[in-house]
């Protein structure tokens, strides 16, 4: 294997593993804000006692996310030497914006939260944690910029193959980040919410805490009921805008070889198998001239087919086609769990549904894997481009980077990342399964700086005895 | 080219202007990581020497609410360097693979440590105290081997590197690794010193002077080592009458260390100065050596092929970020600050988990 390949690899690799801990974080960022906003207002201790409990879940979250974010600032220097080279006067800007509104903000505020409630008033605890939140959406903002300027780049002066920024307004709001940005938050906030969601239906079915995890249930179904249909509808003008900009990425998505017989239309393919040589499917399964309806909002609409560019200038079709059909199937799933769940919820039959509850535990991760599955629909779905159109991904490539020397390094990332993604899931687990416990200790009320000389505890935001007694059965 | 050509050619006072600021801001980013993280890291370093678990468990807790601020410090770094000098940050990043690689492995491990130690127990628990303390030696003598393959100058033809994988490597990048893991140490017992009481503090202190003792000894060694380098950048030192302009550097570093000597001392508690002496005199230890580096390598950032005009971004680049550094460094500042604030005094031995 070639040193381009082996850093493609390990590019998918790191990032694919670090965002499922931001898009975790987001959410949870925000909730955590909602619950100890409900705590504040009603101050009434089962929100505290959420609070708390959800915050320890954050922490680890939070700990990965950084860890795995410090590899990501780097890895554009070590491997995509020349992408840095070229398009470094306008990704790194976005980078440092997102690094100085965002990354600090967190960090700043993150300490107080986790372990200063004993230490400032309610009020400044809360705007902590409001800081945490906000930083989270912020570090979205910038960084789904610099990614969408790669998928549709505008407002730049290309000189020599080098990238200089000309307009920053243009570069920011570049054609593709209002779709992407909006898609990449609801997947977060969704994804938390099934994840909150399972984990009240496992405690409703095991009786654990049973009043928190039914409040947990309904705030999670209230959520999902207006959040699931939104991303259905933002994901298919996402998709619009995909296939205004990146045409070739929506034929790979729909498996679509050839253009057809005028006014036939695009089949929408339910299942096949894409043969990238060949360029055809097998063992295809398609309802006629629902690609059409969807895509152009037409019955015999046309969209560009793979084989109008150049096999050199096509992406990989096979994973883009069936990453899109798990990360919409995943999506449909969670629509219906949705619906289903507001209807027993009306019909006053929430907690003894057995049948809902599982299907909420059945989706509790799932949102992960279509948040990854979707990632690689756009990522991969925009090869061979690095920046679209304008650099190739085999000529951003580190020059002279010896292939066992990324192979080193990639053997490393799999077997560090393996242990600590282990460990994180074996302590979020345990940490899920024991649950909220009652009678957190609320921040003290009105005595600021009480606790300047107590220590603080506890020493990480889950300690060992939050855990401990979830591992018995 | 001498030096002072390449500030004269650049004519354009925005375009002379920028990349000094900037190189001003990347200097204050670094300097800020390795005093900020340099103490979390000197932990680490020192976390063997604990003596029992309940013991890292307090070394740990002093600094669990500010640690993930202070690394944020290293990613400015790597985002800044890479907005304000993309070639240089290509270049480096790329050349020093294999440490770069070790650093951030390091990290890893006691980044995540931080959370994981405290929710295993038995082997687990001490498994992860091994990952702090391993992780933190390792990504601190990586920043050092970084620092020197700079210092040192980096193998290039055509305007390539031509090293190969372990074309940074030499006898002082291991001398300069092991600088700054002592001094990283030193860092830590002076934190320890400040934040802690009873047992934990005496033992700091007991650690302190043995590494001042090897942290002066290294700077010495370092510095007699610079003039023979290859790069022949730190020669500026040695040339016609600068040694006694540059002078002071030295001389303060030489008054800092016999400040921090008589003040790291063990004895009666009453007899003692003020315990943020230590920490506070070594943090000045490493600005002057910090200070001395630059002057040093200056005006380059990869010496001896790269100025900082040499591997600007354009001032469309440069001059957006900026704007928001004048404006957004001293509010980060100032919520740091606060931070630090809120978790100021000594944490308590006991300050145990429950």
């Amino acid at each position: 294997m070639d040193a381009l390949l082996l850093s493609r690899i390990q590019f998918g690799f790191v990032i694919s593993f670090h965002i499922l801990f931001p898009a975790f974080t987001i959410g949870l960022a925000s909730w955590l804000m909602f619950l100890e906003w409900r705590w504040l207002r009603t101050r009434e201790g089962v929100w505290w006692d959420l609070y708390k409990f959800w915050s320890k879940v954050f922490a680890i979250s939070f700990g990965m996310g950084v860890v795995s974010g410090i590899v990501m600032s780097f890895q554009f220097g070590t491997n995509w030497a020349v992408l840095s080279e070229r398009a470094g006067n306008v990704l790194g800007p976005l980078l440092s914006y997102e690094v100085l509104t965002a990354f600090f903000l967190e960090a700043g505020f993150l300490g107080v939260m986790l372990f200063g409630a004993q230490k400032v008033r309610p009020a400044v605890h809360f705007f902590c944690t409001c800081m945490v939140a906000i930083g989270t959406l912020i570090s979205t903002f910038w960084i789904i910029a610099a990614i969408s300027w790669m998928h549709t780049p505008q407002g730049h002066v290309l000189n020599n193959g080098v990238f200089a920024p000309g307009d920053w307004w243009q570069i920011i709001f570049n054609p593709s980040f209002p779709y992407r940005l909006a898609h990449m938050v609801l997947a977060a906030f969704i994804t938390t919410c099934f994840v909150i969601g399972g984990t009240a239906a496992w405690h409703l079915r095991r009786g654990v805490q049973r009043d928190m995890a039914l409040k947990m249930l309904k705030l999670s179904i209230a959520f999902g009921a207006i959040a699931v249909p939104a991303q259905v509808l933002v994901g298919d003008q996402h998709g619009l805008n995909t296939l205004q900009h990146q045409p070739i990425k929506v034929a790979a998505m729909e498996g679509h070889w050839h253009a057809g017989e005028p006014g036939a239309g695009v089949p929408l393919l339910l299942f096949g198998v894409p043969r990238q040589a060949q360029e055809r499917n097998d063992y295809q399964m398609a309802i006629p001239r629902l690609g059409s309806l969807i895509l152009t909002h037409s019955l015999d609409g046309e969209i560009p087919a793979l084989t109008s560019v150049r096999p050199e200038d096509r992406p990989p079709v096979l994973p883009v086609f069936f990453a899109f059909r798990v990360m919409v199937g995943i999506g449909l799933l969670m629509l219906a769990v949705v619906l289903v769940s507001v209807w027993v919820w009306w019909r006053g039959r929430l907690a003894e549904s057995v049948w809902t509850l599982r299907g909420w535990q059945l989706l509790s991760g799932s949102g992960f894997v279509a948040l990854l599955a979707g990632w690689w629909v756009t990522e991969i779905g925009r090869q061979p481009w690095v920046i679209y159109g304008l650099l190739r991904t085999a000529d951003a490539v580190s020059p002279h980077l010896q292939p066992g020397m990324v192979m080193a390094s990639l053997a490393g990332y799999a077997s560090v990342y393996s242990v600590i993604f282990g460990a994180g899931i074996w302590y979020l687990w345990r940490l899920l399964k024991k649950g909220p416990q009652v009678g957190e200790t609320p921040p003290e009320l009105g005595t600021p700086g009480a606790g300047a000389k107590t220590p603080a505890r506890p020493l990480s935001a889950a300690d060992e005895a939050d855990i401990a007694q979830g591992a018995r059965p | 080219m001498n030096p002072a050509d390449l500030v004269l050619t650049a004519a354009d006072g925005t375009a002379f202007w920028l990349p000094v600021a900037w190189l001003g801001v990347i200097g204050f980013g670094v300097l800020m990581y390795v005093l900020l993280d340099g103490f979390v890291l000197g932990l680490g370093i020192l976390a063997p020497l604990s003596k029992d678990s309940d013991q890292l468990d307090h070394m740990m807790n002093t600094a669990a609410p500010i640690w993930d601020g202070n690394e944020t410090w290293l990613v400015l770094g790597g985002a800044g360097l890479m907005a304000a000098f993309p070639k240089a940050y290509a270049l480096v990043l790329s050349s020093l693979y294999l440490p770069v690689l070790a650093m951030l492995l390091g990290l890893i491990f006691r980044g995540v440590a931080f959370e994981f130690r405290f929710k295993g127990r038995g082997i687990a628990r001490r498994a992860w105290g091994a990952a702090f303390s391993l992780g933190s030696l390792v990504a601190a003598f990586s920043q050092g081997v970084i620092l020197a393959a700079l210092v040192q100058g980096l193998p290039m033809e055509g305007g390539h590197y031509s090293g190969g994988v372990w074309g940074w490597f030499s006898p002082f990048a291991v001398m300069t690794g092991l600088a700054l893991v002592c001094g990283y140490a030193l860092l830590g017992a002076g934190w320890l010193i400040l934040k802690t009481d009873g047992a934990l503090h005496q033992q700091a202190r007991g650690w302190a002077r043995p590494l001042v003792v090897a942290v002066l000894g290294f700077m010495g060694l370092v510095s007699w080592a610079l003039p023979y380098l290859d790069s022949r950048v730190m020669a500026r030192w040695f040339e016609g009458s600068n040694v006694w302009w540059l002078a002071p550097v030295p001389v303060m570093t030489l008054a800092v260390a016999w400040w921090l000597w008589r003040d790291a001392a063990l004895g009666p508690r009453q007899a003692r100065p003020h315990d943020a002496r230590p920490f506070l005199w070594t943090l000045a230890l490493f600005a002057l050596g910090f200070a001395g580096l630059l002057l040093g390598i200056w005006p380059y950032l990869v010496p001896p092929h790269l100025t900082i005009w040499g591997a600007a971004s354009p001032p469309e680049s440069q001059g957006f970020v900026m704007w928001g550094l004048v404006f957004l460094l001293p509010l980060i500042l100032g919520y740091t600050g606060w931070s630090y604030r809120v978790f100021r005094g000594k944490v308590a031995a006991d300050a145990g988990y429950h």
